[in-house]
């Protein structure tokens, strides 16, 4: 009996509205977690998970309240105890290591105080023993110089030493259960792979049960023993990891792994239709239902309850659960992309180097850059006309510096960026006329941030379309609902505000919005990133179709290397501000040939428990490039001796038309691959 | 960092210079001179000459600014016009009186603004919170001549229990002067307490949604020593850039209430020597008006230099 070490029976948590209804984040929520065993929570965002999780160390929310139901830890409710009590579970018992650790360490607190006030509180050591512990801590979470580290504040470490030391500070009390609430998303795809296999490594070491909460697929399929599924604040799928992953017998689970980009397919994926329902908009029937390929008048009316199939040994709430179990796989149907780029070219960029550095009173006189080693040096690229190709490299790699600089947004330090052979691009903002802003559009990142929440869906796609094609009346409504429903979206949309709509239809109109200008170039610069993963595909879908029907030229910023895989016809592989690898996207995938493509590539996650990343050179974060030779010469594995310190690489080509800067000889770098 | 210092100061310096520059000028630029407000209807011919040649208005502008500029460093404003006395011994009991108004309620209105700040912040929405912000709310509202003038009639006439003007000499003792300050010290400091009572507040509230806070409580750490730990330091920080415009504002004189109570301050100097034309007074005051503006920023900018671990290493990275 004793191997169950949290136990939630029928949780419900909700708000009251303003209207006064009790609208519920979670639904009768009840599952148990097992001593030793980690099991990922996964959900996009809004299905509760967050919610849950921290139920578990029985902390409810501000503004939040617990409706009913129990969170038992060690056979006592958590959620009506005093905090007196609490206090002593909390860290010592469970603890939790969140999603951001850059905001979620104090401030003004250095590291080594923030460890060591757990050491007091949850344990008896002395003085002294806590200093060494300190040091064992931050030693386990393979930090380097734990000495001084300990001394230093949250800010003056990098993102993923700061995520280290947030475990360092969750183990510093030998807690019994690990809530771990995205640990790594936001931190590059190199140092998520490690810090997954820390987590792992501890997780073995020291049989710390763990409750893993992701939207990312990804990362859950490598931790995780048991997966739950969340949608729309219930569990909709629980059961064995390898089952979920390999045979979904939910149609939300079975489109979600669908619609997830794979490293290993070219192509996009299928997308799911719709976007997960606000909390309190569903009242009967399950909340499936409007994105369900399965679904019957029944669904509609009746919810449908958490089933235990014992031979799978797998709870499941879906009355259609069955047509899935015949399928034995997740057959992912890609679409091929269509590459209708011609030979023309669009855009040149030209040994572009871009500097950050701040000018001095002597420089802003003479109207010039002076730095010896700019952030983005000596950028050769040619872009063709309707290709997509793709910027790709960790934080700091310069991929949106370069796109910043073709948008006009940060003046170039040297060389040329043409478009259409003849037409130089070099100047920024200020400097360019009219039509050659139109020909170059953005879509950024985040559309709440991007879209004026002041403006109508009208307002916000009228702008460019009055700016520079001077549209009035009825031809520019005709436009607008033209557009609207190229991003398949009705007209009824174009009296709305951005905060009416969900994020998936906020980045559609920040697309039509782009196309409103009918430009030659769309710079698209993490456009999917802030969308939940069912939505993504379909955004991917539509920017692949607008790209076929317009022949626009996209150039494509991810951090997301399956995303990118899917898209684009072509990759630039970027460390520290210069190139390192370009080439056809099949070619980069299928052979990275660089060393620092192959870290980058083995680092990635996929959602599949078969396939682990594979670790090749440490995550260090340089500061800045080196003044010297080959800009990846600090995290290189394959060093070939005192040239790569001194000497910039010259670029080798392949065969099949990739451009590689290493020292190594192609030969050497190929025959690795076989 | 100590460049950094250096440059501060500097800029300070180059404040003041633009600040006695308008004065100047302004006072160059209003028709009439201290010449012919002094003689009034005798403002012509011989008087007028001899008056000009005895307060040095004879020789170009330019040159009197020099003059002005190198005897005010020294800390000589030249004389007063109305009461013919050097305007520093004008300023010397003024200015003492208005540090002993400015810090009596700086010493009774902080800690008490701080307190509020932090209790409505930590029992929000709940009944210590509701009853203490409907206070403040009104404390602020209510503008001072009302307040003051509601104090007189309450505590000096009805009840009769303090002064109810101050009638001293410029030049009082302070012992002598304190019963007569407390009214208006009340009368200041409401104002003052209320508005940074409701700064404190939402500075509180805003850390306390912080993740950081949040982590705190999930690390078990109890309750008051988080609050002491991680909410105060990071919660206050920004609230000493507010103190420091309060407390200048506060050593600005505060005319109004000054006024009510005729009080000799350094605010009723100010509408004095407006009303009196008296020129030399009115450009010295600016001039240590915004020294004491200048000089406080850079201190509070200073502290939180020093107080914020970010800020710190970022200004040494430069």
């Amino acid at each position: 009996m004793s191997d169950i070490i949290q136990k939630v029976k029928n949780l419900s948590i909700g708000f009251k509205s303003k209207k006064g209804e009790e609208i519920l984040i979670l639904k009768n929520i009840s599952t148990k977690i097992k001593k030793g065993e980690t099991v990922g929570i996964v959900g996009e965002s809004g299905s509760g998970k967050s919610t849950l999780a921290l139920a578990m160390m029985g902390y409810v929310k501000h503004g939040l309240y617990t409706i009913g139901g129990e969170c038992e830890f060690n056979s006592s409710n958590l959620l009506n105890m005093k905090s007196k009590d609490l206090e002593k579970i909390r860290g010592r018992k469970i603890a939790m290591i969140p999603q951001n650790a850059g905001q979620a360490l104090t401030p003004n607190l250095k590291i080594g105080y923030q460890i060591d006030e757990a050491l007091q509180l949850h344990s008896d050591l002395s003085e002294k023993e806590r200093e060494k512990k300190i040091s064992e801590l931050l030693n386990k979470v393979r930090l380097p110089s734990p000495e001084t580290i300990a001394l230093r504040y949250p800010h003056e470490l990098s993102g993923g030493q700061q995520q280290r030391v947030a475990v360092a500070m969750a183990l510093a009390g030998t807690p019994d259960l690990l809530l771990l609430d995205e640990p790594t998303t936001g931190l590059d795809v190199t140092t998520q792979a490690h810090v997954l296999e820390l987590l792992n490594f501890i997780a073995k070491d020291t049989g710390t049960s763990m409750v893993y909460v992701s939207h990312d697929l990804g990362a859950i399929a490598q931790v995780s023993d048991r997966i739950i599924v969340m949608y729309s604040g219930e569990i909709v799928l629980e059961g064995p990891s390898r089952d979920i992953l390999k045979r979904p017998i939910h149609p939300y689970t079975h489109g979600l792994l669908k619609s997830i980009p794979k490293l290993s397919l070219a192509g996009l994926p299928e997308s799911m239709p719709g976007s997960q329902p606000q909390p309190g908009i569903i009242q009967s029937g399950c909340s499936f239902f409007d994105r369900c390929n399965f679904s019957e008048d029944k669904c509609k009316n009746t919810s449908p309850q958490l089933e235990f199939l014992k031979e799978l040994n797998t709870s499941v709430r879906c009355f259609n659960y069955e047509k899935l179990l015949n399928e034995s796989q997740v057959n992912q149907n890609v679409n091929k992309i269509k590459n209708n780029s011609n030979d023309k070219e669009i855009l040149n960029l030209s040994e572009v180097s871009i500097s950050y550095a701040k000018q001095k009173l002597l420089d802003q006189i003479f109207n010039r850059i002076s730095d010896d080693n700019p952030t983005v040096q000596d950028i050769n690229i040619n872009i063709k006309k309707g290709e997509t190709i793709a910027l790709v490299g960790e934080s700091g790699s310069g991929k949106s510096t370069i796109l910043k600089s073709i948008a006009g947004l940060l003046k170039t330090k040297d060389g040329l960026i043409r478009f259409d052979e003849n037409r130089n691009l070099s100047s920024d903002l200020k400097e360019r006329n009219p039509n050659d802003l139109r020909i170059i559009q953005l879509i950024f990142q985040n559309p709440d941030e991007s879209l004026n929440p002041n403006h109508t869906v009208e307002e916000i796609i009228a702008q460019p379309l009055k700016l520079y094609f001077g549209l009035k009346g009825e031809e520019l409504n005709k436009n607008i609902i033209d557009l609207l429903q190229k991003v398949r979206l009705g007209e009824f949309y174009m009296s709305r505000y951005p905060r009416q709509l969900s994020g998936g239809e906020k980045q559609r109109v920040a697309v039509a919005r782009a196309f409103a200008a009918k430009p030659d170039i769309i710079l698209c610069d993490e456009v999917t990133s802030a969308l939940d993963v069912s939505v993504q595909a379909a955004v991917l879908n539509l920017l692949q179709q607008l790209k076929e029907d317009f022949g626009t030229t996209y150039i494509f910023v991810s951090h997301d290397l399956a995303v990118v895989r899917a898209i684009s016809d072509r990759v630039a592989v970027l460390y520290q501000g210069r190139l390192c690898e370009v080439g056809p996207s099949n070619d980069v995938y299928k052979f990275p040939s660089h060393p620092y493509t192959e870290v980058l590539l083995g680092a990635v996650l996929e959602p599949d428990p078969d396939i682990k990343p594979k670790l090749v050179a440490e995550d260090i974060v340089e500061e800045k490039p080196p003044e010297k030779g080959c800009s990846f010469q600090g995290r290189c594995s394959r060093i070939v001796g005192d040239i790569c310190k001194k000497d910039i690489p010259p670029w080798q080509l392949t065969d099949s038309g990739n451009a590689i800067r290493c020292h190594i000889p192609i030969k050497e770098l190929q025959k690795e691959q076989l | 960092m100590l460049f950094l210092i250096i440059k501060r100061i500097l800029l300070g310096f180059i404040t003041l210079f633009i600040v006695s520059l308008i004065t100047f000028v302004g006072t160059e630029i209003l028709p009439g001179d201290a010449c012919t407000t002094y003689l009034e209807r005798q403002a012509f011919g011989e008087q007028l000459e001899a008056c000009y040649r005895r307060l040095g208005l004879n020789v170009p502008a330019y040159e009197r600014y020099v003059s002005w500029a190198v005897n005010a460093i020294q800390g000589d404003f030249g004389y007063s016009l109305s009461g013919e006395m050097p305007i520093k011994e004008v300023l010397g009991p003024r200015i003492k009186n208005s540090l002993v108004l400015a810090s009596a309620a700086i010493f009774i209105g902080i800690p008490i603004a701080l307190i509020l700040g932090i209790v409505t912040a930590l029992w929000r929405d709940k009944l210590p919170d509701v009853a203490i912000s409907t206070v403040t709310i009104f404390a602020m509202t209510i503008p001072e001549f009302i307040s003051a003038t509601l104090l007189i009639l309450i505590i000096a006439i009805w009840l009769e229990w303090l002064p109810g003007i101050v009638i001293v000499p410029t030049d009082v003792s302070f012992l002598e002067l304190l019963p007569n300050i407390i009214l208006p010290v009340i009368a200041i400091a409401m104002i003052m307490t209320a508005h940074m009572a409701r700064m404190v507040r939402s500075s509180v509230i805003q850390v306390m949604a912080s993740e950081y806070v949040q982590m705190a409580i999930l690390k078990g750490v109890p309750y008051w020593k988080m609050v002491f730990k991680h909410v105060l330091p990071n919660a206050l920080l920004p609230a000493i850039n507010v103190v420091a415009l309060t407390i200048a504002w506060l050593l600005g004189g505060v005319v109004v209430t000054e006024v009510v109570f005729n009080y000799p301050g350094l605010g009723r100097l100010v509408i004095e020597s407006i009303s009196n034309r008296d020129l030399p007074t009115v450009q010295a005051l600016a001039i240590i008006l915004a020294s004491i503006y200048v000089s406080i920023n850079l201190l509070a900018d200073l502290m939180t230099l020093m107080l914020n671990p970010r800020l710190k290493t970022l200004q040494i990275r430069k």
